[in-house]
């Protein structure tokens, strides 16, 4: 068994928060200046340039690319052959996060209690979503996101009878309401089947996709490339100004389900699909 | 089309002229202030207390800045969702706010308090957060720091670059930029059909 003292766990959490709110992935960036050079409606080419060259000004400040350095979700797979020892898991993961954002001069925005909302002043607690899988190594995803686009999200049980056609209109009308809110170019998660918590999870889960990736089961696959036309058709535009850039990708999870269900949910992403891991 | 540049405080003059769909460059000095105080703002003047800065004319920038790091103004400074704000906008208009910086659409009754006063709505873009701080000069606090980067702020700006989202005599950018490009998808398809027929 392999020994995993807290203290790497630690450290390690600290650096990815720094690293994912500075540094978009490779393939969201590239995703994001590919849209700028093929936007072909003129008030749309100038926000999409801004959006390109904020990446460039928070590479050259080392600020975070947006002051809503979010809610932080710490996705962890654990092999069952490391012992962490030298403190606990949980503890380790939040100290990181706490040291994160301190260094990171990243701004605090989670408050203890939702109703009667003190500051916590460390941007703890994260949430943890941790899997056991075979193996000695930990491998750990920091993937902070803001309140703009979390607030566009939605959860909803449909019938099995609504079948696609009734997830493709769930989906669309989430993204016609969100409108302007979410900081569009957006990236959609979308989680169809388990149930009303693991479909949210799914839905979330997605987002840590590679943009330019497709579903590996072809008829999901023309499911992420149809809802991403419609999408667009819908002219919602970067910022909500209009324009044919609304959504960068659509990225689609499945899951078995009950005879009687059909959850579906939508996590709405800004352009910013902030997520950065490390192998222990 | 070229930008206008603005400085704040505003006139209800110059509020009234902007347009939307509008570039602007804004200077002068506005205040952060986002949901915490919002609420906090409304209830003092509700018991007639003095708001923390002069309202009249004033900027209000929906934004809670990031940290400054050592030798910066400030940290990122992108605007928030406004909607959140729509429920305390119009006391705030009513008593003098003239102008908002946001992003994202506003309700009707926001709209309605900017025609009837003379207010305008900028938007700045979303999710350029290390751009646009790059346009503040200089950050104090003002009031509330127990509220963190919630606390109400002082910023000096110097040519941030703006949209006008909304402005005094109804023109809404959030509705009428996605209808302009509707419209000439549809003329481009109908193109595309009639040249499909020709060959």
């Amino acid at each position: 068994m392999r020994r995993l003292d807290a203290s790497e766990i630690t450290g390690c959490v600290a650096r990815l928060c720094m690293e994912a709110n500075r540094r978009l992935p490779a393939d969201a960036e590239a995703a994001l200046r590919a849209a700028a050079e093929r936007e072909s409606w003129p008030g749309a080419r100038g926000v999409l340039a801004d959006l390109a060259r904020n990446l460039d000004a928070a590479r050259e400040t080392g600020l975070p690319v947006c002051q809503d350095t979010g809610l932080v979700t710490v996705f962890a797979e654990i092999g069952q052959d490391v012992h962490i020892a030298g403190g606990g898991f949980e503890d380790a993961v939040q100290e990181g996060v706490r040291r994160g954002y301190a260094e990171g001069w990243l701004r605090k925005s989670v408050v203890a209690d939702p109703l009667r909302r003190v500051n916590t002043g460390d941007n703890t607690p994260a949430a943890i979503a941790a899997r056991i899988v075979p193996g000695e190594r930990v491998k750990i995803t920091v993937s902070p996101k803001g309140a703009g686009s979390e607030n566009m999200c939605r959860v909803k049980m449909l019938t099995p009878a609504q079948g696609e056609e009734g997830v493709r209109g769930f989906v669309l009308d989430t993204v016609r309401e969100a409108g302007g809110n979410p900081c569009p170019p957006i990236v959609i998660g979308v989680g169809i089947g388990g149930g009303f918590d693991s479909v949210a999870a799914l839905a979330r889960r997605a987002l840590l996709r590679p943009l330019d990736s497709a579903n590996p089961d072809a008829y999901y696959a023309g499911m992420e490339r149809g809802l991403l036309a419609e999408i667009n058709a819908l002219g919602i535009g970067p910022q909500g100004f209009g324009g044919d850039t609304t959504a960068l990708a659509v990225l689609i999870e499945a899951a078995p389900t009950h005879i009687a269900m059909l959850p579906a949910a939508v996590c709405i992403c800004c352009h910013a699909d902030r997520h950065a891991e490390e192998v222990l | 089309m070229d930008a206008v540049r603005i400085s704040a405080p505003l006139t209800e003059a110059e509020a009234r002229a902007l347009r939307a769909g509008q570039r602007v460059l804004l200077s002068g000095t506005v205040y952060t202030a986002r949901d915490a105080a919002h609420r906090r703002l409304l209830e003092l003047l509700e018991r007639g207390g003095e708001p923390p800065f002069p309202l009249e004319g004033a900027a209000i920038y929906y934004c809670g800045p990031a940290p400054a790091p050592p030798g910066r103004a400030i940290g990122a400074a992108g605007p928030t969702t406004s909607y959140r704000m729509d429920a305390f906008a119009p006391a705030l208009i009513a008593r003098g706010l003239r102008v908002m910086i946001g992003k994202g659409p506003r309700s009707a009754p926001v709209l309605e308090a900017m025609r009837a006063h003379g207010a305008v709505y900028l938007a700045a873009t979303g999710g350029a957060g290390a751009l646009l701080a790059s346009c503040v000069e200089s950050c104090e606090l003002v009031a509330w720091p127990d509220l963190g980067a919630e606390a109400v702020r002082r910023l000096t700006l110097r040519d941030m670059p703006l949209t006008v989202a909304a402005d005094a005599a109804g023109g809404d950018l959030y509705v009428s930029g996605p209808a302009a490009w509707r419209e000439g998808a549809a003329k481009a398809k109908i193109k595309g059909d009639f040249h499909g027929n020709e060959r």
